[in-house]
């Protein structure tokens, strides 16, 4: 079913209402002596409420800076980012109000350099807390803080201590007890655990999932790793060069994958088991590495890479299709 | 594949801090065939990279001091090797693959400088080779890893290349000596998913075309899955496990073998397992007897005291647990 971009849009529209997120042709361009750089180049999706989104790309995609601009540390250069249906938070980061701001919180890749190493647990934990007044005063922050602690399995004896004196997963608990301080409803975790071990990361992802049920949380959450993906998020989404490739429903993504580099992603997962293995499509040999985004390749960005390449491809840019419902493509393959 | 090419025996690397001694590998065993692929899981800092850089004698010694223990490359021990001997064995059997292709590369000089001062260096030492013999060698081991246009890698600077090129580079410099063993200490955890692929398919193809052992190093178990014979799993400077790979895959024994391919997200869903409580011990202070037993969850009373031997479970299963060690050859079944 082939539908104009316009029409699929208003799908989207009416589907706002029960929607936590709703970004509308987000860009984002860095402006360099290179040249203009676009890390993110016109993407849309939304998030429903209590669900977990899940972004996937190679390195330079521009996943982290899609979370950046949500959260509000870049201004968008063009669109739209809708938070809860009527609220437009696009505009710049200072003149997001406050109670917006506590609701969107943000977990960060590497906890060795997002916790600040001349601030005791006490000081990093407090602070969100004076920010946005939550408590009113000492004790009451002490208290919290002890709160935060046995939220995410520390001792309390942790509370003086310092981000160096901790592992690498105990400092990234303590970053996700920081991002639930302020009590958000929307959370972004940009690859929280790929800085960590596997038999780390488990407890940690387990731990994730139980907060989300807990206090009804929305997540977006953006990884390089595609079997975490599956066991995590309800509808995933294939970033490529700024521009989503293709977003489906987790199960349906990962049966029937459309898009040649969605093919090609997954076909080249290290997996430990013979049952893995039969889910992986057929070997697709990958070639090339994700150009420079200062010089994006005309047309499809993808096409020097792709194994089903056609004339078109190298000359114009395909549009959005939805294949299935909820399954949408980018690719000529599909738009007819 | 009689001989071993590579033993370690019983290796113990200590480091003297200001705190006291860290007890980092505590009776290292490890053997490597020739022609053999051999894989070493564990997690962060459980004493992977100490034990290869033990191999190359690269581990600057004052902290470190090496108590006990001896690596044998064919049959001779590094440890007691001279000077002259050492930058053999560096130059022409043993080379290394480091993790981070950006910080093993020097930004400074170019590729080809880089590459070529590895050629001239290395080879059938006494031999000078003349300028054009040495470019051209730099040029055929550039196309081996097929980087393309390799006249214009050569006048590139690392930070002009990607990270998978760069990693090529490495690996081709890897490969100049044409050496027996290749140490791949975590090469593709620096790379995005399909860039990994690429360089894991070229590593094995060359290994297999050029007849080298290779030690990989990783805590991806997966790559390890694809790429190995046999696979040791290491846990705070012990070996606890090692089997074909195949068979360790299939039936883990180790209480943390288990639990570390438990905690692997599965592409068919399901969710995660539990993990691991706790983390690896402080080494200033190890717990006594089997170092995981804080962290087991099948713990003995004798685990605490007495530190479990490698157990034969079968053919080419060992494992070092007290669980297994009753077991005959069959165990595996049960």
């Amino acid at each position: 079913m082939r539908l104009p971009v316009f029409y699929f849009r208003i799908l989207e529209v009416i589907a706002l209402t029960n929607n936590i997120l709703f970004v509308d042709h987000l860009e984002k361009y860095f402006f360099t002596y290179q040249g203009i750089v676009k890390a993110v180049d016109g993407i849309s999706f939304f998030i429903k409420e209590g669900e977990t989104f899940g972004l996937v790309g190679e390195s330079g995609s521009g996943k982290s800076t899609v979370a950046y601009t949500v959260v509000g540390m870049y201004r968008p250069t063009k669109g739209k980012i809708i938070y809860k249906g009527d609220k437009d938070i696009s505009q710049d980061s200072r003149k997001r109000p406050l109670a917006i701001k506590k609701e969107i919180q943000i977990v960060y890749q590497d906890p060795g350099t997002s916790l600040n190493p001349s601030m005791t647990i006490k000081d990093i934990l407090e602070l969100p807390l004076k920010v946005h007044n939550i408590s009113k005063n000492h004790e009451d922050r002490i208290k919290k803080v002890k709160e935060l602690l046995e939220m995410v399995q520390l001792p309390v004896s942790y509370t003086y201590k310092y981000p160096s004196m901790i592992g690498g997963g105990e400092k990234q608990m303590v970053a996700i007890a920081r991002a639930l301080a302020t009590n958000p409803s929307f959370v972004l975790l940009d690859e929280p655990t790929s800085a960590l071990d596997v038999s780390v990361q488990a407890k940690l992802i387990n731990m994730l999932i139980q907060f989300q049920k807990k206090f009804k949380l929305s997540y977006l959450f953006i990884t390089h790793d595609l079997s975490l993906m599956r066991n995590v998020a309800s509808r995933v989404a294939i970033m490529y060069l700024g521009k989503l490739c293709e977003i489906a429903p987790s199960s349906e993504f990962f049966k029937n994958p459309l898009h040649p580099y969605t093919q090609m992603l997954l076909s080249s997962i290290p997996v430990i088991s013979d049952e893995e293995e039969a889910l992986k499509p057929k070997k697709i040999i990958s070639k090339g590495e994700i150009p420079s985004p200062v010089n994006i390749p005309p047309g499809c960005s993808f096409h020097f890479r792709c194994h089903k390449k056609m004339d078109i491809c190298s000359c114009e840019d395909p549009i959005i299709t939805e294949v299935n419902e909820g399954h949408t493509v980018r690719c000529h393959l599909y738009t007819k | 594949m009689t001989k071993p090419l590579l033993e370690i025996k019983n290796l113990h690397v200590w480091f003297k801090v200001f705190g006291g001694i860290l007890r980092v590998l505590d009776g290292v065993n490890f053997t490597v065939m020739s022609e053999e692929k051999v894989g070493l899981v564990g997690e962060t800092g459980c004493g992977k990279t100490t034990t290869m850089k033990a191999i190359m004698r690269l581990l600057s010694m004052p902290p470190a001091i090496i108590p006990k223990g001896e690596i044998l490359f064919k049959g001779k021990d590094i440890l007691r090797m001279n000077r002259a001997e050492l930058q053999q064995i560096r130059k022409e059997k043993i080379s290394m693959i480091f993790q981070d292709p950006t910080a093993a590369l020097n930004p400074v000089f170019t590729i080809g400088t880089q590459i070529q001062d590895a050629v001239r260096f290395s080879g059938k030492s006494g031999r000078k080779m003349k300028k054009d013999e040495i470019k051209a060698r730099a040029m055929q081991v550039l196309k081996e890893v097929s980087l393309p246009d390799q006249e214009r890698v050569l006048h590139n600077y690392p930070i002009q290349l990607s990270g998978g090129m760069r990693q090529r580079v490495c690996i081709s410099m890897a490969l100049v000596s044409a050496s027996e063993l290749i140490i791949g200490d975590e090469p593709e955890t620096s790379l995005d998913v399909t860039i990994k692929d690429q360089i894991l398919r070229l590593l094995k193809e060359l290994v297999e075309k050029h007849n080298t052992s290779i030690i990989l190093i990783s805590h991806a178990l997966g790559t390890v899955k694809n790429m190995t014979d046999k696979v040791y799993v290491m846990y705070a400077g012990t070996m606890v496990e090692l089997a074909k790979t195949k068979d360790l895959f299939a039936h883990p024994l180790h209480p943390y073998s288990k639990g570390l391919l438990a905690a692997i997200p599965r592409l068919t869903g399901g969710g995660i397992g539990e993990g691991i409580d706790g983390h690896i011990p402080e080494y200033i202070n190890p717990p006594k007897g089997c170092r995981f037993h804080p962290r087991c969850k099948q713990v003995m009373p004798m685990c605490k005291d007495k530190k479990p031997p490698l157990f034969k479970v079968s053919e080419k299963h060992e494992v070092a647990c007290f669980l297994f060690q009753n077991f005959g050859g069959d165990c595996i079944d049960k």
